[in-house]
């Protein structure tokens, strides 16, 4: 009997050697170790084995079963390893041909740039304040302290608004954001007139100037003011507050300067610098190889905008800044020509 | 305005200070340099690509190869008429030079010069701007063979110097030029372009610059004893018989009607000038400066302006003496009449208006003050005697004046920003100096001076804290009087700080707080701005309370872009007939000054904008565009009265284009079918429970005619109309250059769709299961989907927590006139339900909608 299951054994691994596919796999299962498989049955036969062949025998022909059946397990994982090799193989894909591209939606790339700005803004305590598009003649320049015929008006062209008997105070389109100065201050003082609280916003919308549509000039920008009131603020603090805007809108290592200029809603004035941030200040086409790029317009509020506002200049004090969200983007991405942004051509939009 | 750098010398010293230093001082002090121009100087070679801080232009000059000569003799060339040959001496040795210059032609042959010539001289090897190309190309002498003879060098011309682009005759030098000396040495220049801002009017001329870079450099300003200072008195000791004249306060009065319009009044006469070109140097810096040269009397009104910033005007003695006849000549200034007519010395008649302002004499009117003289009595070649006007005139008035007749003129440029009036004296005294310096002459004893409005020297308190607290920094009184000092400012230290008088050159320094400001302004410019520390703001946070209109929009505009939509931004700026193509309207807010036709009002259609932006971009595949922004409404009823009255609306709109494919075509996707009705209003489905509003119904389009009447609906939130959205009329849609997709468009008013309160509130998701059924129902072809649905969920109750219609379907196994529309149903409740409790449900749905819209189930 022992001598039959070696038999059993040896003739059952060599046909297992031989076997490369699932099926006859399979079939090798059920001939083998199957119910009437030749070693089943032995293990059948046992009732009438003697006594003392019985342990022998058992103890064989458990051996032999364990053996095939971790042969079996053995041959089993090679066939599935070498059938999933061979399906790996055949389903390979061209990778290179293209993808398949989903429509999504994008905001402009002005409101995109607004809303970086802004959202620097808000972490400073600026916060948004919105007014009209068409104003008078009195809230866009009168009381920004540019009297009629004053000229500093030179330096703002501007679309007039057809209306009859308005004398020296036309309707027109802004040509700056900073008649929302007005309003704002007229805003919070007159929620306590006697002591009013401390303004900081951010005032971002489109503003007009007339000037002929080319590469270089636009009859609409937006624009981004910050305006600071309080009674402890300084030009000191003016320099402290742009500097950590720059700092934040283009980078760490940002280096600034500040060059007297002239606004009439603000005194001291001056126009802001960044080193070029395209050739970090080595020079280049962008920077017209000066190293200077520049960004923005600032200065401390004029006592006289101050008071129209409701605003005592001998308590109060205050500082301004302006911006233009797609000078800096044309800066930053090196746009030569500013038509593209109101342009909208999809194939400038979608690279944003 | 552009200042010759050796002018500036005249009255500061700047050695050892770069040009380009000098550059960047003033450009950081307002005064910003846009370019320098090297007219012979040395000049810094920049490689490409390399940083400069300013723009650069011109040419340096070898002091080696171009020099001072004299020519001595002016030959005929043996082979060409037009030619001539110069002996000529370089300081060094004899040259033959050949030259076809006009200026020197008519010497030819006259054999030795009396007195030799001075040019400038270019030997072989030199780098110059060639003379016959158009614009500025750089070439190198070289030697060649002109008709014969041996050409190595030139006389050179100030095109081929930079100086100006003239080319046609040769600078002839002063007789004074020293012979063999460095041109560059001599007369080698470079010229600051500098932005005048208007605030820094009083600086456009040389000495207002010259006092700024005294202030930033902390150089003399050198003008004690000098020409400002000169007085009439020894001017006329300097002229020896003039004592004898008499004064020109004999033989001129002048009368001022209006003070406010013409504070002051200054003349001054100079007799027996003869007219004639002015000294090179003179005439050099003038052009280098941008001014022509004319001849010596004109160019001295123009060089005592451009140097000390006060406009003058020359006018011819005679003439005015003519017209008085036996009389006392009588000036007089008063506002034209209108329709009064004046010829300018420009030859243009102009007809006059009350707001301008003349210089008359009794006979009437010889110019427009103030901006340009008249042609009648101006100065000729035969004028012998010269009547010097300096004036100061409202600059409000000139402004309007030269704007009105468009004129704008280097007079006009100054006193349209403020010439203070203490400057009339100090300018005619420095004309008549020029003018009989270059001219020769006596000048007559006194200036006739009419002065009624004079001007206040503004004074100004300024102490520590006041600099402390709008400056942020730390300076005593000593120190702040010793910044504004440079700037020639009197300081006054006080009990309390210090007292401050402004220069009398300045119009720009108020008083009382504003003053204040314009005087830190100065102690910041003088301290300088980059000296001043970087601080944060110690001042209280205010209260942080958002913008929930702006914030609101933002949400919106996420919402979109989450759908897939691209935001466009539009111009404001239309015509009715690009609106006319969507729908007319004749109610516009319009442009009084437009740019062009088709951007003569502002838009009403914001949906407008958005279909010219698809149609510019209709060669894409799909387009799906949105904008969020104003459109313009005339106010025509405002009851206001107030300074505002008038403004016009400017509600808030949204609109959305979508058209072409649905689906972004690939390799394997071929073939999309187009946007439709459905796609629109998936998205807007998307934007409205985004918003958080649910009560949302569509209903009829009647009013809008630009949409599909049968594939358009009103949106309505609330039972109010919101919106409105549907497939473009073929008939709007014929008006634009579209393909064949249909154009599927929305609009909603924001302002109305803002203050809807939302309703929609966030569930619990539930924990039992739900079931699942689908029923489909047989109805007639004229129910609407909604009103089934609204049966199904009435009936159900709240445990039927969603309907979904899957399937809608007409045809041959429903029958004529009917459709069959099948629901998905989800029954789910607190407690598990079973198959049997939502079949109770189910038949008591079935029956409802039987019995209300005779709808069968279909089986």
């Amino acid at each position: 009997m022992l001598d039959k299951l070696k038999e059993i054994e040896k003739s059952a691994l060599e046909s297992l050697a031989a076997i490369t596919d699932q099926t006859a796999l399979d079939s090798w299962r059920v001939a083998n170790v199957g119910r009437s498989s030749p070693l089943m049955q032995v293990f059948a036969g046992f009732g009438k084995l003697s006594k003392e062949e019985k342990p022998v025998v058992g103890a064989e022909a458990n051996r032999v079963k364990g053996t095939l059946e971790s042969a079996l397990e053995e041959k089993s994982k090679e066939v599935k390893n070498a059938a999933l090799a061979k399906s790996l193989e055949e389903e390979k894909l061209d990778v290179t041909l293209p993808g398949r591209s989903v429509n999504i939606g994008r905001l402009h790339p002005s409101t995109q740039q607004l809303r970086r700005v802004l959202a620097i803004l808000a972490e400073m305590g600026f916060q948004v304040y919105t007014s009209r598009e068409v104003e008078t003649d009195e809230m866009n320049f009168q009381m920004l302290n540019f009297p009629p015929d004053h000229p500093a008006r030179d330096m703002q062209d501007t679309f007039f608004i057809e209306a009859n008997g308005r004398g020296d105070n036309p309707i027109l389109m802004r040509t700056h954001t900073s008649p929302g100065q007005i309003h704002a201050m007229r805003e919070y003082a007159a929620t306590n007139p006697q002591d009013p609280p401390p303004i900081r916003i951010a005032l971002p919308g489109m503003c007009f100037r007339y000037e002929q549509i080319t590469a270089r000039s636009e009859i609409q920008f937006n624009q981004v003011e910050g305006l600071a009131i309080g009674k402890n603020i300084t030009f000191a603090d003016l320099k402290g507050t742009i500097a950590d805007f720059v700092r934040r809108m283009f980078g760490e290592g940002a280096r600034l300067r500040f060059r007297a200029s002239y606004f009439p809603f603000t005194e001291p004035s001056a126009e802001v610098d960044v080193e070029c941030f395209v050739c970090g200040g080595k020079g280049c086409q962008v920077c017209k190889n000066s190293g200077w790029l520049e960004i923005l317009g600032c200065g401390m509020v004029h006592p006289v905008v101050l008071q129209n506002g409701g605003y005592d200049p001998k308590i109060y004090s205050g500082f301004a800044w302006g911006m233009g969200p797609e000078r800096q983007l044309m800066l930053r991405n090196k746009i030569n020509d500013i038509r593209y942004f109101w342009g909208n051509d999809v194939r400038f939009l979608e690279q944003f | 305005m552009k200042i010759p750098l050796s002018w500036l010398k005249d009255f500061i010293d700047l050695d050892g200070i770069s040009i380009e230093d000098i550059a960047r001082k003033l450009t950081l002090a307002g005064l910003e340099v846009d370019e320098i121009l090297y007219a012979g100087l040395p000049m810094p070679v920049y490689k490409e690509g390399e940083k400069h801080e300013f723009k650069t232009n011109g040419i340096a000059w070898d002091r080696e190869k171009i020099v001072v000569a004299e020519i001595r003799e002016v030959k005929a060339h043996p082979n060409a008429d037009k030619l001539t040959l110069l002996d000529l001496f370089d300081g060094q040795q004899e040259q033959v030079v050949l030259t076809g210059a006009p200026n020197i032609f008519h010497l030819k042959g006259t054999g030795k010069l009396e007195k030799p010539i001075k040019v400038a001289y270019a030997k072989e090897g030199s780098t110059l701007y060639d003379g016959h190309a158009d614009g500025q190309v750089l070439m190198t002498l070289k030697r060649a063979k002109i008709r014969g003879v041996d050409s190595y060098s030139m006389v050179c011309s100030e095109k081929e110097l930079g100086i100006t682009d003239e080319s046609d005759g040769i600078i002839i030098l002063d007789d004074d030029a020293p012979v063999g000396m460095p041109l560059a040495e001599y007369i080698g220049d470079a010229v600051l372009d500098i932005s005048i801002l208007p605030n820094m009017a009083r600086n456009a001329n040389v000495i207002g610059i010259a006092r700024e870079l005294a202030a930033l450099t902390g150089s003399e300003l050198k003008v004690a004893g000098s020409k400002l200072q000169v007085q009439p008195s020894t001017l006329r000791k300097a002229q020896g018989n003039a004592l004898n004249l008499p004064p020109v306060t004999d033989l001129v009065e002048i009368e001022i009607t209006n003070p406010e319009l013409n504070p002051r009044f200054v003349a001054g006469l100079i007799r027996n000038v003869e007219i004639k070109p002015s000294p090179y140097q003179i005439q050099r810096r003038l052009k280098l400066a941008g001014i022509r040269a004319i001849n010596n009397i004109v160019d001295a009104t123009n060089y005592a302006m451009l140097e000390l910033g006060e406009p003058l005007h020359a006018f011819d003695y005679d003439v005015l003496k003519a017209r008085a006849g036996k009389n006392k000549i009588k000036i007089s200034t008063r506002a034209a009449k209108d329709g009064e007519k004046l010829t300018t010395l420009d030859g243009v008649e102009r007809k006059l208006t009350s707001t301008n302002v003349l210089v008359c004499d009794e006979k009437g009117s010889l110019s427009l003050a103030g901006v340009m003289g008249g042609s009648e009595s101006e100065v000729s070649d035969k004028t012998k005697n010269i009547l010097l006007e300096g004036a100061a005139w409202n600059f409000i008035n000139i402004r309007r004046t030269a704007k009105q007749h468009n004129l704008p003129s280097e007079a006009s440029f100054r006193f349209s920003r403020g010439v203070h009036p203490s400057l009339a004296e100090h300018g005619v005294t420095l004309g008549l100096n020029y003018m009989a310096q270059w001219a020769g002459g006596e000048i007559t004893p006194n200036l006739v001076d009419a002065y009624p409005l004079k001007p206040k020297d503004s004074v100004v308190d300024v102490t520590s804290h006041d600099v402390k607290r709008l400056l942020g920094i730390d300076l005593t009184p000593e120190e702040i009087a010793n910044l504004l000092t440079r700037l020639d400012f009197a300081c006054e230290i006080t009990s309390y700080g210090l007292q401050v008088t402004a220069p009398n050159h300045r119009m720009d320094i108020a008083e009382g707080v504003v003053g204040l400001a314009d005087v830190l302004e100065e102690v910041a410019r003088s301290y300088g701005y980059d000296n001043i520390p970087t601080t944060s703001m110690a001042d209280a946070l205010p209260p942080q309370v958002g913008n929930p209109v702006h914030e609101w929009e933002e949400h919106l505009r996420d919402l979109l872009v989450a759908a897939g939509l691209q935001e466009v931004v539009t111009y404001r700026m239309t015509s009715p007939e690009r609106e006319a193509r969507l729908s007319a309207s004749e109610n516009y807010v319009r442009i009084a000054n437009p740019i062009a036709p088709e951007r003569s009002v502002l838009r009403r259609s914001l949906l407008t904008s958005v279909l010219e932006i698809a149609e510019k971009n209709a060669r894409a595949e799909s387009i799906t565009l949105f904008e969020v922004g104003s459109v313009f409404e005339p106010n025509g009823n405002d009851s206001s009265t107030g300074s505002e009255r008038g403004l016009p609306h400017e509600p808030r709109k949204l609109a959305i284009v979508m058209t072409g494919s649905r689906l972004a075509s690939a390799w394997d996707v071929k073939d999309s079918p187009n946007f439709d009705f459905f796609d629109m209003k998936g998205r807007l489905e998307l934007l409205l429970s985004g918003l958080r509003l649910t009560d949302i119904s569509y209903t009829a389009n009647e009013s809008h005619q630009h949409l599909h009447p049968g594939k358009s609906t009103e949106v309505k939130v609330s039972g109010q109309v919101v919106g409105v959205f549907g497939e473009l009329h073929p008939l709007a849609k014929e008006k634009f250059e579209f393909g064949d997709a249909a154009i599927i468009v929305a609009e909603f008013d924001l302002d109305l769709l803002r203050k809807l309160n939302p309703t929609y509130g966030i569930k619990a998701v539930p924990e039992t299961p739900p079931i699942y059924e689908d029923i489909a129902v047989i109805v007639d072809d004229s129910v609407e989907a909604n009103a089934v649905e609204a049966l199904i969920r009435q009936t159900g109750g709240k445990t039927v927590t969603n309907v979904r219609l899957f399937d809608v379907y007409r045809g041959d196994q429903v029958g004529a006139g009917k459709k069959s529309l099948a629901y998905s149903l989800t029954y789910q409740s607190d407690k598990t339900m079973t198959d049997a409790d939502a079949a109770a449900i189910r038949n008591k749905i079935v029956k409802r909608l039987e019995q209300t819209i005779g709808a069968k189930l279909r089986s």
